[in-house]
């Protein structure tokens, strides 16, 4: 099997949350909170512990693409169903030191539960907020890319359910092209805000759920430029060492000098 | 997770929907509603929520982070005690702070786990990569070289001295003192390298700000132990010296990204923590160092400072990263 990802379409998806009911099923993820938020449909307002599907709704005072340009008041209703990015380059994986963040062979980032010892470090590794601890439980946890499903041969819950195929799952590469494609056409019919977000050229290099969106990135706080964390050790340990160096400068003066 | 400030339900607040209301009789649109459809601030995030989880490290944390610089510091001072030939006892203070560190640290890391009983788990694998996974062979390094160093000071001591016996103790002396550096500045590497801007912006800073902060801990200790000799004077003059300008360079190079320095809880705990541990403790230093009692009062001042400092910077991660708008600001910019 290859390398397999999401292409999750905003401009397709109509807010069922067929997605989170499926992944919450099929994965038997706990109930996180039954309240009402106020901002707009959205009352699970980010991916958690226990969200790996969360399904935005965006409210915009500005015209979707075709739509009438001289409207008093502009308005455009935007879903999008977000999800764990699998990054090329995890942060959450780099920073588990117990190794159980593993990358699979189908290049997900998948939580083994049998070995995480709820240390918290993938929590603050994460440049897109997605892993976090379950608190009665005390361990990690994300979406595991439905591992046991693809391991069988099927397509994701949350694809599989999916009742307007906005999400999308299958060959990396291929749904890179269709991203590509769609991006296109929906300029043709007039979306000229419409883009692929894969964040490629930052140290995260890329990752295995894209997203179809209208607008910019940060609408849907998905952030415009993420790098993995482990970029600063570099700079960081050199900082270390040259601390030591005049640590010891220190100390080596001040029992030398009698 | 936070979610906007809801305006609170006074009689002000009717008064003020009224106003506007009023003057806007033919724009019913007008009203600022909590929740409304759109962004009237100019925001770009979705709803203002915060992209960044926050830590879910507790109090168990910056007070590990404060004995293991002490512990990691301690050991290397008596490396460099014993090589000067200074007072054995002073030595052997050391050692005893340093295997002493080494044997709480490990408790506060196991507490804070989600699942403390799988704590084992951590030396399943050796990642260089994870500034934890290092750090917990760090950790484990140091406590095997402090345990033979001072159980070979000990036996040495009592006149049961074997041909191999100096040599070990020169070695576990040597890589104590090397683990001790690594277990005192690795913890500011290891929040330096996390997706928390105000950590990630200062990467650079907090190692070398940990390392000083456990040399004037460890300084301060032996002080309180009754060493008020000159080479203890001299390392709280230095610690203090370079805490001062720390504290300067925060204070006056401001950026958007420390916030959580300057303001709310995190943000006054570092600046008190600053204040004994840089001007506080080096005025005392100056103007009553050549007393008993003055030397006390500054190390008592540094330690102080130096712990605030740790649950400072360990509460600042907490509210960084809660407001997206700096998240993006700080990524559009590099």
């Amino acid at each position: 099997m290859g390398k397999t990802a999401f292409l999750t379409d905003a401009t397709i998806c109509i807010g069922c949350k067929a997605c989170e009911v499926a992944c919450k099923e099929w994965n038997e993820v706990p109930e996180d909170g039954l309240v009402w938020s106020g901002l707009s449909y959205d009352n699970t307002k980010a991916l958690g512990h226990s969200t790996w599907r969360h399904v935005m709704f965006l409210e915009q005072p500005q015209i979707a693409g075709p739509q009438i340009s001289d409207m008093q008041n502009p308005f455009r209703w935007v879903f999008l169903s977000d999800v764990c990015k699998h990054c090329a380059n995890a942060g959450c994986l780099e920073a588990c030191p117990t190794g159980s963040i593993v990358r699979t062979e189908f290049g997900s980032v998948f939580v083994q539960k049998d070995i995480c010892n709820g240390c918290g470090y993938c929590v603050v590794s994460c440049p897109f907020g997605v892993i976090d601890r379950r608190p009665d439980d005390g361990r990690a946890f994300k979406c595991t890319f439905c591992y046991d499903r693809q391991k069988a041969g099927l397509v994701p819950a949350c694809a599989k359910a999916c009742p307007t195929q906005s999400i999308q799952f299958g060959d990396l590469d291929e749904l890179k092209q269709r991203g590509k494609d769609r991006v296109q056409e929906l300029y043709k019919r007039g979306y000229e805000d419409a883009r692929v977000y894969d964040p490629q050229e930052t140290s995260v290099g890329g990752v295995h759920a894209m997203f179809v969106i209208l607008g910019n990135p940060e609408a849907y706080n998905l952030p415009p430029a993420p790098e993995v964390p482990t970029v600063h050790l570099k700079s960081a340990w050199t900082s270390a060492l040259i601390s030591a160096v005049v640590l010891i400068v220190i100390v080596c003066a001040a029992f030398a000098i009698r | 997770m936070s979610t906007p400030p809801k305006p609170k339900a006074t009689e002000q607040r009717l008064d003020e929907i009224r106003e506007v209301a009023a003057s806007n009789a033919n724009n019913p649109a007008a009203v600022p509603a909590f929740g409304e459809p759109h962004a009237r601030d100019g925001r770009e995030s979705y709803y203002g929520l915060p992209v960044l989880k926050a830590p879910t490290w507790t109090w168990e944390v910056p007070l590990y982070f404060f004995f293991g610089g002490i512990a990691g510091v301690s050991a290397c001072i008596a490396f460099f005690a014993h090589l000067f030939h200074a007072d054995p006892a002073l030595v052997r203070m050391c050692l005893w702070v340093g295997l002493i560190g080494a044997a709480i640290c490990p408790v506060l890391l196991i507490l804070d786990l989600g699942r403390p009983s799988r704590f084992l788990n951590m030396l399943r694998v050796f990642k260089i990569q994870s500034a934890m996974s290092l750090g917990v062979w760090i950790l484990v390094a140091f406590s095997g070289c402090t345990f033979f160093a001072v159980l070979s000071f000990e036996l040495l001591l009592r006149g049961f001295s074997p041909s191999f016996l100096i040599p070990l103790l020169w070695l576990a002396e040597g890589s104590g003192a090397v683990m001790g550096l690594l277990l005192a500045s690795y913890t500011g590497v290891l929040i330096g390298a996390t997706a928390i801007p105000v950590w990630s912006e200062n990467h650079k800073l907090i190692p070398a700000h940990f390392l000083t902060s456990g040399l004037g801990c460890s300084a301060g200790i032996l002080e309180l132990a009754g060493f008020l000799i000159p080479a203890t004077q001299i390392i709280g003059f230095a610690a203090t010296g370079i805490e001062t300008l720390v504290g300067a360079v925060l204070e006056v190079h401001k950026k958007s990204v420390d916030g959580p320095l300057h303001h709310g809880r995190s943000g006054w705990t570092l600046r008190i923590g600053g204040i004994l541990e840089g001007p506080v403790a080096l005025v005392v230093r100056i103007f009553w160092g050549s007393l008993p009692i003055g030397r006390e009062v500054a190390a008592i001042c540094f330690l102080v400072g130096a712990l605030l400092s740790r649950y400072a910077w360990i509460w600042a991660g907490h509210a960084s990263g809660q407001d997206p708008e700096v998240l993006f600001q700080l990524q559009r910019k590099s």
